[in-house]
């Protein structure tokens, strides 16, 4: 048999379940742990922390993950690869080196550093220099929300990942790259493809995007056959088994719960899919129209045949602005007629919000538990026990906002009758971060690679 | 004969910007022929009339028996500017699944398909 590489999905997002890295390195032989931990938004809020305090910026639950996988690490030679690294990726190495060097370890932590995906310093002369970092869904130029931007950041590729690992490092720390190079990184450094050797770096790339959310692949949020998945209490978390020409396994830890099948991984491989044909990374652009999918045993899925092309010489830009506030306001409403009296409870709330001369940018009544997420499809709830009305409103004023959300309560008496579910208090007023993508020449970005010393 | 989709298929959804996909999956791969047969860009296009702004893109992966579904204008803005409960789009895939196809006896039986829908 040829060599095979493991790599282990240990975090498919920010939040996601923390006994999941040290499961990984514990339940089995594994050579790289992939941690993604950002989202489209999850930079702008990292950013603003950064800007209470220089030290912050990083998703800080990945020292609590390296503390629980150091062992591993330190001495079985498991390689740690995370974009945990935010918009401070030194500092979350700062970080693990402390946590190392309390965890006695640090002389056998060697931490790879890749910065150069922050342009928000560079925004004003990039714009100068002709780049107008338009928005890629609306057109709409960057300098039109240029003073309200927190944050932004190239998507980055495998290259300096595989840098940080010829250096011999055994925890690399990015901030964005992109959640496949994750993944595909180890590969290429591993079986040494060449960087045009489109087949396989797809193939590395397909692999990153069937385990980047975790176990959404293995049995987590899986709707066909799901009552009969199993134990999910102890779900495994997917691990890629790759070989050098580019075919992988898909597979999880004996005794876990949670399932791989073929029909598993189509799921996954579907979700936030646009045109099968063009899955556009920085390396690469895979065609996802050429993956090949089949069971291989239980809990084993093989995956071979996929093709790609050579990547454009564009990097997607990831830019955080702030867009104003919002707040939403519920109340449950119930039997007898409860979706009648909730849609009563929303004219009348519309109405007062109206003669107090509040003007939103937007407003939105939801009715849960009948129409809120399939709309008409779902029928009109006419028979529905219970019934929650949800209103959200949205305004570059923040007053206005605010003087929605003390709206809600009177309702409670002074409303529609049948009325509960307000224990929770005046709703909160958040400010809105919103994304815009945008595209820029490669060649503006230049990444830098770094071993961390104190 | 009816045949309601969640029956034959399942399906999984997500979002970029103010896009909701939705990729929908043959249980068995001599279903898919049904999937490409029936759940034309129109047909879907008018199941979410009035949930969506703009307009339906299909794309074909008989190598996955899948069906890729772009609905655009699906989610209030999308990301954080969204004031939806499933501002990310998570479950337009069940969405779809509520749809009903028409399929002549002789071959939903040929297919062994589940029968008893509405």
């Amino acid at each position: 048999m040829s060599r095979v590489i493991r790599v282990a999905a240990g975090q498919g997002f920010w939040g996601d379940w923390l006994e999941a890295p040290r499961r990984q390195v514990e339940g089995g032989p594994i050579d790289y742990l992939m941690l993604d931990y950002l989202a489209e938004v999850t930079m702008s809020i990292l950013q603003k922390q950064k800007e209470r305090d220089p030290a912050m910026g990083y998703a800080r639950d990945f020292v609590g993950a390296m503390e629980s996988v150091f062992p591993a690490v330190a001495d079985r030679g498991v390689r740690v690869i995370a974009n945990a690294g935010g918009v401070n990726p030194p500092a979350a190495a700062a970080a693990v080196h402390g946590a190392a060097r309390k965890h006695g370890v640090a002389d056998r932590i060697r931490i790879g550093v890749v910065t150069g995906d922050d342009v928000l310093p560079r925004l004003d002369q990039l714009l100068a220099r002709g780049h107008s970092l338009a928005n890629m869904d609306t057109g709409e130029p960057l300098s039109a929300i240029r003073d309200r931007v927190l944050s932004a950041n190239a998507y980055i590729g495998a290259g300096p990942i595989v840098e940080a690992l010829r250096e011999k490092a055994n925890v690399v720390i990015t901030g964005r790259s992109t959640d496949t190079a994750l993944t595909m990184a180890p590969l290429l450094h591993e079986f040494e493809w060449k960087r045009d050797d489109w087949n396989r770096l797809a193939a590395g790339i397909v692999a990153g995007h069937i385990i980047e959310c975790g176990a959404q692949c293995s049995g987590g949020n899986c709707l066909f056959n799901w009552r009969n998945i199993p134990d999910l209490a102890d779900v495994g978390y997917p691990i890629v088994e790759a070989e050098a020409d580019g075919t992988f396994h898909i597979t999880k830890h004996p005794r876990t719960g949670g399932r791989i099948s073929r029909h598993t991984v189509i799921e996954q491989l579907v979700y936030e899919m646009g045109n099968p044909r063009e899955y556009i990374t920085p390396d690469v652009i895979a065609d996802f129209t050429s993956i090949q999918v089949e069971d291989a045993g239980p809990d084993r899925v093989r995956v071979f045949g996929i093709t790609g092309k050579a990547p454009t010489d564009k990097l997607k830009v990831s830019i955080a602005y702030r867009a104003g506030f919002k707040a939403v306001g519920t109340l449950v409403y119930v039997w007898p007629d409860a979706i009648e009296k909730a849609q009563v409870a929303d004219r009348v709330l519309r109405q007062r919000l109206d003669r107090l001369g509040l003007r939103f940018d937007e407003i939105h009544t939801e009715f849960l538990g009948a129409t809120a997420t399939h709309g008409a499809l779902a029928g009109d709830g006419r028979d529905a026990p219970e019934v929650q009305l949800r209103v959200g409103v949205r305004s570059s004023d923040r007053a206005m906002v605010e003087r929605f959300t003390r709206e809600i309560a009177p309702l409670v008496l002074n409303g529609p009758p049948s009325v509960t579910g307000f224990a929770g208090g005046r709703p909160k007023t958040e400010e809105v971060v919103a994304y815009w993508p945008a595209l820029i020449d490669k060649r503006e970005i230049t990444t830098q690679v770094e071993m961390f010393s104190p | 004969m009816r045949v309601r989709l969640v029956d034959i298929a399942h399906a999984r959804s997500g979002d970029k910007g103010d896009t909701a996909n939705v990729g929908v999956i043959a249980m068995r791969s001599e279903w898919y022929p049904l999937l490409e047969q029936h759940l034309t860009r129109e047909r879907v296009a008018a199941h979410f009339q009035g949930m969506i702004t703009g307009a339906v893109e299909r794309f074909e992966l008989p190598n996955l028996d899948a069906l890729n579904f772009l609905l655009h204008g699906a989610l209030g803005g999308g990301g954080t500017l969204s004031l939806k409960t499933d501002a990310q789009g998570k479950v337009f895939s069940t969405a779809l699944l509520r749809m009903v196809l028409d399929v002549p006896d002789e071959e939903a039986r040929r297919l062994k398909l589940p029968g008893g829908g509405t």
